[in-house]
């Protein structure tokens, strides 16, 4: 065996594990996206939780898209969309991939409501209505709504309001994902007061100690996604 | 009395043959041949690299659209006009376009049926490229996939969306020509200005306008605001030649997006991220040799907010140097000189000296990061402070950037920061 053909096998996997490896944050991006942290918080855990949300944990491939469609005009905010406007794909990826990489550390940011409106939110969130081919956002999100690999996000430890303003967002095209956009067509069967009563329920669920997204085979999805194909 | 009469007809009359001939004298000499040049490989791809130069993508594209179909929103003070496709779809694009169509609307500013353009298309500058380069141009935009993007109608008001008032303005300040080169100067130099004031398009931003938004060639390159963009654009010229070492950082700039000193932002970073950066080195070498021979020109610029007393702005600058030291001398340092390709200085940076504290105080309300390039691929950001500071304390940090380490500007009011 010559010293090549021991070396094959190593060359080979090095070789696989490139495009993997491009992913990986690399140890001098924290200053570089030391801009966010304005917002989203030290190593994207938001120390307000209101508007600006915890993006440390998520997904990488969820990030990467919101990246691109806020720099793309598929989502609008005033400050997002001239920051990224700019920004290279790869960088993008690099920054989605630094965030998805560190520990969300995530609360409940809790906020009363109804017994009637919980329990309608809950059997929303948890049976949807197949009266109007509404699907449960379990469903997707996971039952512990801690989300999916690559690219669904939990939802849980998110503030209600900053909920509510995403599903009202999308049902009135305000924010947009890649098409089929599935969100804008769950968000266009709620009405304002289910979308309320949805949020506030989600808000109260309680924080698990392992709050990864699961990193299983993703649930058969009820709608087409363009983001999460 | 018939005498009279007669003699003011005359007059009349010759007025109305003096006006006609006005107008008609952008009009004189149109020559329109057809070409025949086969689209070779070759060709297209130096089309590619034209309309790079050129920055058409930046226009003819709506934000995440399809490249070069067109649409996309320009904002003028007479109104909104809407890019053209410049795909080649036969319904909605340049489908049925010949390439003496073509060159047409980029050398007398016209439509395929004769329609006179709105300048927004900056003909004033395209008229200047070499039936050549149009061609190849041309060839490139043939080459990429049609697109269906109907076109939209501007919103131009009247009198200014008539073809008359397109006549009045064009007899005004157009007129079609080719670049003469100059030859006392290198072929370098020369390169460079039929760049910046050809396909660059420079002045359409860095050269003063006039009320009907004309590019005014005597002010030159003075700059002055882009109020649709909120923005304002610098002066280029200088009033001393530049060092080699400060045109050789001028290159980095226009290159990479960042400096050793300096960052693009705002426009200008777009226009690094879409053209600048794809540029030859040679190209970008004869642009900043074009660029640093510009004559000094000031803008007029409207004071920026109401004028600050002499006891309020040392109150300010106090303040200023605490809301310094807490929030931004961790990157651009006590001595304000940042960090080389990392925070740009901010001691004799003309974003923080020009008159106008308008960009600087973009800059800090809302952050942004330099544009990514083949250069610099990975830039650094800087933070947005519009929810962290006060009014006051950004109009008293801005005053004192602004005056610190040998900076000699205005001081920045708290009301003018509020009325943001």
């Amino acid at each position: 065996m010559t010293a090549l053909e021991r070396l094959w096998p190593g060359l080979l996997l090095c070789a696989l594990a490139l495009p993997a490896a491009a992913a990986e944050p690399s140890s001098d991006i924290e200053p570089r996206v030391e801009a966010c942290a304005a917002c989203h918080g030290h190593q994207g855990r938001s120390a307000e939780e209101g508007y600006a949300p915890s993006i440390a944990g998520k997904p990488a491939r969820y990030l990467y898209e919101q990246l691109r469609n806020f720099r793309d005009g598929r989502r609008q905010n005033l400050v997002m969309q001239p920051m990224l406007a700019f920004l290279a794909d790869d960088y993008l990826q690099e920054i989605a991939a630094y965030y998805a990489a560190q520990d969300p550390a995530l609360r409940v940011a809790q906020r009363g409501a109804g017994e009637q409106v919980l329990a309608t939110g809950r059997a929303l969130v948890e049976h949807g209505d197949a009266t109007r081919r509404l699907p449960a956002c379990q469903e997707c999100h996971g039952a512990n709504l801690l989300g999916h690999e690559p690219a669904i996000p939990g939802l849980l430890a998110l503030s209600p309001d900053y909920l509510a303003a995403q599903l009202g967002a999308w049902r009135t095209g305000v924010r947009n994902a890649k098409t089929p956009d599935c969100m804008a067509q769950v968000a266009s069967l709620l009405s304002p007061d289910e979308i309320a009563a949805v949020t506030a329920w989600i808000a109260s669920r309680p924080v698990p100690e392992a709050h990864r997204p699961s990193a299983d085979t993703p649930p058969e999805l009820p709608l087409r996604c363009g983001a999460a194909p | 009395m018939k005498r009279g009469m007669l003699a003011a007809l005359g007059v009349a009359a010759a007025g109305v043959v003096g006006i006609a001939a006005w107008l008609e004298w952008p009009e004189i000499g149109e020559h329109v041949t057809a070409t025949d040049v086969p689209p070779t490989p070759e060709l297209i791809e130096q089309g590619q690299y034209l309309a790079r130069a050129g920055d058409c993508i930046a226009c003819h594209t709506v934000p995440g659209g399809t490249p070069f179909a067109g649409g996309r929103r320009i904002e003028t003070p007479f109104g909104d006009v809407f890019s053209s496709n410049l795909t080649p779809d036969d319904a909605t694009g340049l489908g049925t376009w010949s390439s003496a169509d073509f060159w047409r609307a980029m050398h007398y500013g016209k439509s395929r049926d004769g329609r006179r353009l709105y300048p927004a298309f900056p003909y004033t500058n395209l008229t200047r490229v070499t039936r050549a380069d149009s061609d190849a141009l041309f060839a490139y935009l043939k080459s990429l996939p049609p697109a269906a993007s109907p076109p939209k109608p501007a919103t131009v008001a009247f009198p200014y969306n008539t073809q008359l008032a397109l006549r009045v303005w064009r007899a005004l300040y157009f007129r079609p020509g080719e670049m003469t080169e100059d030859p006392q100067r290198s072929a370098q130099w020369n390169r460079g200005a039929y760049l910046v004031e050809g396909l660059g398009h420079c002045n359409a931003c860095h050269g003063a306008r006039t009320w009907l938004g004309g590019t005014d060639a005597a002010a030159g390159y003075s700059g002055g605001t882009l109020p649709q963009l909120g923005w304002d654009a610098p002066p280029l010229g200088a009033d001393r030649p530049l060092t080699d070492a400060e045109a050789a950082q001028l290159k980095d700039l226009l290159q990479a997006g960042t400096s050793a000193r300096d960052v693009t932002t705002g426009p200008m970073a777009e226009v690094v991220f879409h053209s600048l950066q794809h540029l030859r080195d040679a190209d970008l070498t004869a642009i900043v040799d074009y660029l640093r021979t510009l004559p000094a020109a000031h803008p007029e610029t409207a004071r920026f907010g109401p004028l600050v007393g002499a006891e309020q702005g040392d109150a300010l600058r106090m303040l200023g140097a605490t809301v310094y030291r807490e929030h931004c001398s961790d990157c651009h340092g006590a001595d304000g000189l940042g960090k080389p390709l990392v925070y740009p200085a901010l001691a004799a940076n003309r974003l923080v000296t020009a008159e106008s504290a308008n960009n600087a105080l973009r800059t800090v309300l809302f952050g942004g990061f330099a544009p990514s390039t083949a250069k610099h691929p990975r830039p650094y950001g800087m933070p947005p402070f519009a929810h962290q500071l006060s009014p006051t304390e950004i109009a008293a940090v801005l005053t004192y950037v602004r005056s610190a380490w040998g900076n000699d500007a205005p001081a920045v009011s708290p009301a003018a920061v509020s009325e943001r």
